[in-house]
């Protein structure tokens, strides 16, 4: 080492000119909760299970997501329609239980692709977090959207239609 | 009798509230020296920081004391009881006993009396600066003595024989200082150096040697192998637990405002400023400068710290001892030299 190295201080300053340069740049944080950053159109997060335009169940417990899905996260019971549940149900047979393992579930989007009745669907909801395993398991409460019009999930960003347009404008949206 | 006239005396009543404003203002300044570490750790490493707690995460410092506070008071079953839990005491105690000579202004003229800004002006100052910061090195040693672990015995061990490397090289540096203002009062070196007339451009080695010695003396990173994490868990302060380890880690911040204050002092013109009248503003003038220096030196340390890695070991010791301690001999030859030729 040469004098200037042996005595550190050239060096020093640099370092301590580097860091000065960075205390006066723009931060990248994003404060999360308060602020959120864009989603993909097709983000792949907590599922809906939807109703269809009178509020009726979709789904119909035909087990074909069960099936699909390659992390076996997707338990349902399915149950018979009695007489004066039409409207709560469209198809004469629907899903009593219908649980979703979150914690299991890789969130690769195949149960949606596998659904005949267009009833379950991922959303850019994000699964919270949580100190109770149990808790993971996501049930008809926790999926199935509400029948009032402010509770409706919006699926129409993941339609294909409506998707290529997204992508044809630019991509992203809030 | 004589004892019922000094509680008579204005001097007392002065001289207490005086004590206690400080007291007050040192503990302030440390626990918000926290918040500030992190806030400026955290702008250098392009993130913002705590902004939780409060707007801008102003306070933070009081949710980290009441954190603090409820914790559990952990006590070794093999620790020699009563030095634990007096070595963060003594540790705080000679933390908060050196800002007492500190001149942090001329004189305060409060319902037309005169308060002197400095809690005593002892005629030997600086040593006795240097003299409490020597006794900092027992609450390090006995609490990593007693806690009975071996990282804490190393811990301690580590800081006593830094402190006391880097004491010499300090003292050394304060003789040159003392040998061109002829005065041992930080008053009266502070009163030497009104306007822009800083001991600074008389002694730069001696500042950059005295710097140095203040982080190392204040455990502080490059400097902070007495706590290294890496290494050592926590250092001296591994089995500390709730308001024991608060106040080391208080102490430490306090250390750190001492040192800058002294720095402030010693090297900066202390309550001066060129243009700026220590006296106006009732006297409020003079107290305003002197914090912002020693703010601004606090934002050095951190700077510092959040800049520099740490020292290995053998390296610190080769700082101290083979360039440090030469080259502060060497400032004061050059100081004693240029006393002799220039007079000052």
């Amino acid at each position: 080492m040469n004098f200037w190295e042996r005595i550190y201080l050239p060096a020093i300053l640099k370092g301590m000119w580097i860091t000065l340069k960075h205390f006066f740049r723009k931060k990248n944080t994003v404060n999360y909760p308060d602020v959120k950053r864009p989603f993909a159109p097709v983000w792949r997060g907590w599922h809906v299970l939807k109703r269809d335009d009178q509020g009726r169940e979709r789904c119909t417990a035909c087990g074909l997501c069960a099936v699909a899905c390659p992390a076996e996260a997707i338990t349902m019971t399915a149950a018979e329609r009695e007489k004066g549940e039409e409207k709560l149900y469209r198809e004469e047979k629907y899903a009593a239980v219908y649980e979703i393992n979150m914690l299991r579930c890789i969130f690769c989007g195949l149960c949606e692709e596998a659904c005949p009745k267009e009833a379950i669907f991922l959303t850019d909801r994000i699964v919270p977090s949580d100190y109770v395993r149990q808790s993971f398991v996501f049930g008809k409460d926790l999926l199935v959207e509400g029948t009032e019009p402010e509770k409706r999930i919006d699926v129409s960003k993941r339609q294909k239609h409506i998707q290529e347009k997204i992508w044809a404008a630019g991509g992203v949206t809030q | 009798m004589s004892v019922l006239l000094l509680f008579g005396s204005a001097w007392l009543w002065e001289k207490s509230i005086m004590v206690l404003v400080l007291f007050v203002i040192t503990l302030t300044v440390a626990a918000y020296a926290t918040y500030g570490e992190r806030k400026i750790a955290a702008f250098l490493q392009d993130r913002i920081g705590p902004n939780r707690a409060g707007p801008y995460g102003l306070f933070q410092p009081l949710a980290d004391g009441v954190k603090m506070f409820t914790k559990e008071d952990f006590r070794p079953n093999a620790a020699e009881r009563w030095l634990y839990i007096l070595a963060p005491g003594a540790f705080m105690f000679v933390a908060l006993m050196t800002s007492a000579v500190i001149p942090w202004g001329t004189q305060l003229t409060l319902f037309g009396a005169n308060i002197s800004l400095q809690v005593t002006d002892l005629n030997i100052g600086i040593l006795y600066i240097l003299g409490f910061t020597s006794l900092g090195v027992y609450g390090i040693m006995i609490g990593g003595w007693s806690s009975n672990n071996k990282y804490s015995l190393y811990g301690a061990i580590r800081a006593s024989s830094q402190m006391i490397s880097y004491e010499l090289a300090m003292g050394l540096a304060v003789i040159a200082i003392v040998m061109l203002t002829g005065t041992l009062s930080l008053k009266e070196m502070a009163e030497q150096q009104a306007g822009l007339n800083w001991n600074i451009w008389y002694q730069p080695l001696g500042f950059l040697i005295f710097i140095t010695c203040a982080l190392a003396e204040c455990n502080r990173a490059p400097f902070d192998l007495a706590e290294c994490e890496t290494e050592l868990i926590g250092g001296y302060h591994t089995e500390y637990s709730s308001m024991k380890l608060g106040f080391y880690l208080f102490a430490e911040y306090i250390n750190m405002f001492i040192a800058c204050a002294v720095i402030a002092t010693v090297y900066f013109g202390g309550y001066n400023f060129p243009g700026i009248d220590p006296g106006s503003l009732g006297g409020l003038m003079g107290p305003i400068v002197m914090f912002s220096k020693t703010f601004f030196f606090i934002f050095v340390f951190m700077w510092i710290r959040w800049t520099l890695p740490r020292f290995r070991y053998d390296q610190l010791m080769h700082l101290g001892w083979k360039s440090l301690i030469p080259l502060a001999i060497l400032n004061m030859l050059l100081t004693g030299g240029g006393v002799l030729l220039f007079g000052k």
